[in-house]
């Protein structure tokens, strides 16, 4: 056969394996992407949980994942859906999971609080041992700004700085009495209870001292004149007393974090869950959308009707979701509904114990985050 | 080694690239989230932390990078991360601002 000899055919265009006209380049196919933020709930158990965090992962398709910065910033977002004096709930939506639970940590143990620490007592004639009292003392919540307080530590002397003295004194003349914490009264002057000294020249020529040394009267500090201190509730149960018993003791208030003790925690608790993602895979009709209706114990399913005149299910309200997997019971449900979670929306509730409202505890446990940070830094330079 | 107060980075001197820093009276809480905050920066190939005993207050985090000294680039996430605290602070305080002016029409018990 006779070549036919021409000129060179031209040269083909390189064409790179990985550029292919249906791959979208620098975005991720929706398989992709839902693995990259959602969490799947299936029966057996959740799968792609971890975050994808480092900044090359999709490098072959042109995606930087480095989540800058700026990016972090144009798609930060919160909701504050409800706000009470106590408690908070709210969302954080594009952060990751480890900064969500470092805020939640440092709500439950790093916030710090005034709480009963020392209990000096005089008198308990009551079936309630001393321990005994002075650890439910200790847990009583007491409803007092603790940024205005310092720390005190062991050689410090109590003063009206970092103590706060309250005593209690009561008495059952007959019957049973019921101690409560109202009882609790506050002593803006310091301790009360002279210190015992063997020396009586030492008591004539300083006069006697007390458990603490008060320079002023507390009353003056910030508004404690208009808003006294005390336990935030009224009727907690301290002790019950029968005929002749008697209670006297002073309980002196520290600051402190929940790290060392539970009683020093400003919050009952504070949790966050993921937003839940429910998708209906399949046309859900009649009689199955009612069954699917019934299975739901928080109603996240409801019934819609269709223009045809049939029932179609829908997702009504998934936020509801409490994950329990009963819509996905058995093999031919786990084929009609898809349970996932959204990655970095978060649904945070804090519910505080009284000593800061909970909008207070959450920007004070960022400022510890960022404290923290600094600490480092600083000591890195 | 270098001590430093708190924190310990052991390293080869003549390998800046790598480096494990050592900080005292930390937990998962921080480094966690300067692990994530690391991560997300392009310039570092592994890093990770650890806890070598949990009654120990201590934890030992791990850097190793393209070519620029681990130190910087751990400074940088830090101050990435603290650039991160503030902004969720700023967006958190509009979003209670905000929920207290549509709610203050309402009568919903919030304290004001």
């Amino acid at each position: 056969m006779s070549c036919i000899t021409s000129e060179a055919p031209p040269p083909k265009p390189k064409i790179s394996a990985l550029d292919m006209p249906d791959v979208p380049m620098g975005r991720l196919p929706p398989h992709l992407e839902r693995q990259r933020t959602r969490v799947l709930c299936n029966s057996d158990a959740p799968t792609h949980t971890e975050s994808v965090l480092s900044s090359g992962a999709y490098a072959s398709m042109e995606l930087d994942n480095s989540g800058l910065l700026g990016h972090f910033k144009d798609n930060f977002e919160v909701d504050v859906i409800r706000l009470n004096e106590d408690e908070m709930e709210f969302d954080m939506i594009g952060i990751d999971a480890s900064v969500a639970n470092a805020f939640r940590r440092i709500l439950i143990a790093e916030v710090p609080t005034m709480a009963i620490e020392k209990v000096l007592i005089a008198n308990n004639t009551s079936v309630v041992q001393d321990e005994v009292l002075a650890h439910r003392l200790g847990l009583i919540p007491i409803k007092v700004d603790p940024r205005v307080f310092d720390y005190i530590s062991e050689n410090d002397t109590p003063n009206e700085k970092n103590t706060i003295v309250f005593k209690l004194h009561v008495r059952c003349t007959h019957g049973r009495l019921t101690v409560k914490s109202d009882e609790l009264q506050w002593l803006p002057h310091g301790s009360g209870f002279l210190v015992e000294t063997e020396n009586p020249q030492l008591i004539q020529k300083s006069g006697s001292k007390t458990y603490t040394s008060f320079g002023r009267s507390q009353a003056e500090m910030s508004d404690f004149e208009s808003n006294p201190i005390g336990p935030k509730h009224e009727d907690i149960i301290i002790a019950k007393l029968g005929t002749g018993q008697e209670i006297e003791l002073e309980a002196h208030a520290v600051k402190g974090m929940g790290k060392t003790h539970a009683k020093w925690s400003p919050v009952a608790t504070a949790w966050y869950r993921m937003l839940p993602e429910v998708e209906l895979l399949e046309d859900v009709e009649d009689v199955l959308a009612e069954e699917l209706k019934q299975k739901c114990p928080v109603k996240v399913f409801d019934i819609e009707d269709t223009l045809e005149g049939k029932k179609k299910a829908f997702v009504a309200n998934p936020r509801a979701c409490t994950l329990c997997r009963e819509c996905i019971r058995g093999e031919e449900w786990q084929k009609r509904v898809a349970l996932r979670r959204v990655k970095d929306h978060f649904i945070f509730t804090i519910e505080s114990t009284g000593a800061l409202p909970p909008e207070v505890l959450f920007t004070e446990a960022v400022k510890i985050l960022e404290d923290k940070c600094e600490r480092v830094l600083s000591e890195l330079s | 080694k270098i001590l430093v107060g708190w924190e310990m980075e052991h390293g080869s001197i003549n390998d800046v690239k790598s480096g494990t820093f050592s900080l005292a009276d930390e937990d998962h809480t921080l480094a966690n989230s300067i692990r994530f905050t690391l991560n997300q920066d392009p310039r570092v190939t592994l890093c990770g932390y650890s806890i070598p005993h949990p009654t120990d207050a201590k934890v030992n985090i791990r850097v190793q990078t393209t070519g620029d000294p681990a130190k910087e680039v751990f400074k940088d996430a830090l101050q990435d991360l603290i650039f991160m605290c503030g902004h969720v602070r700023e967006t958190f305080d509009e979003a209670v601002d905000k929920c207290r002016k549509s709610n203050s029409g309402n009568a919903m018990d919030i304290t004001p």
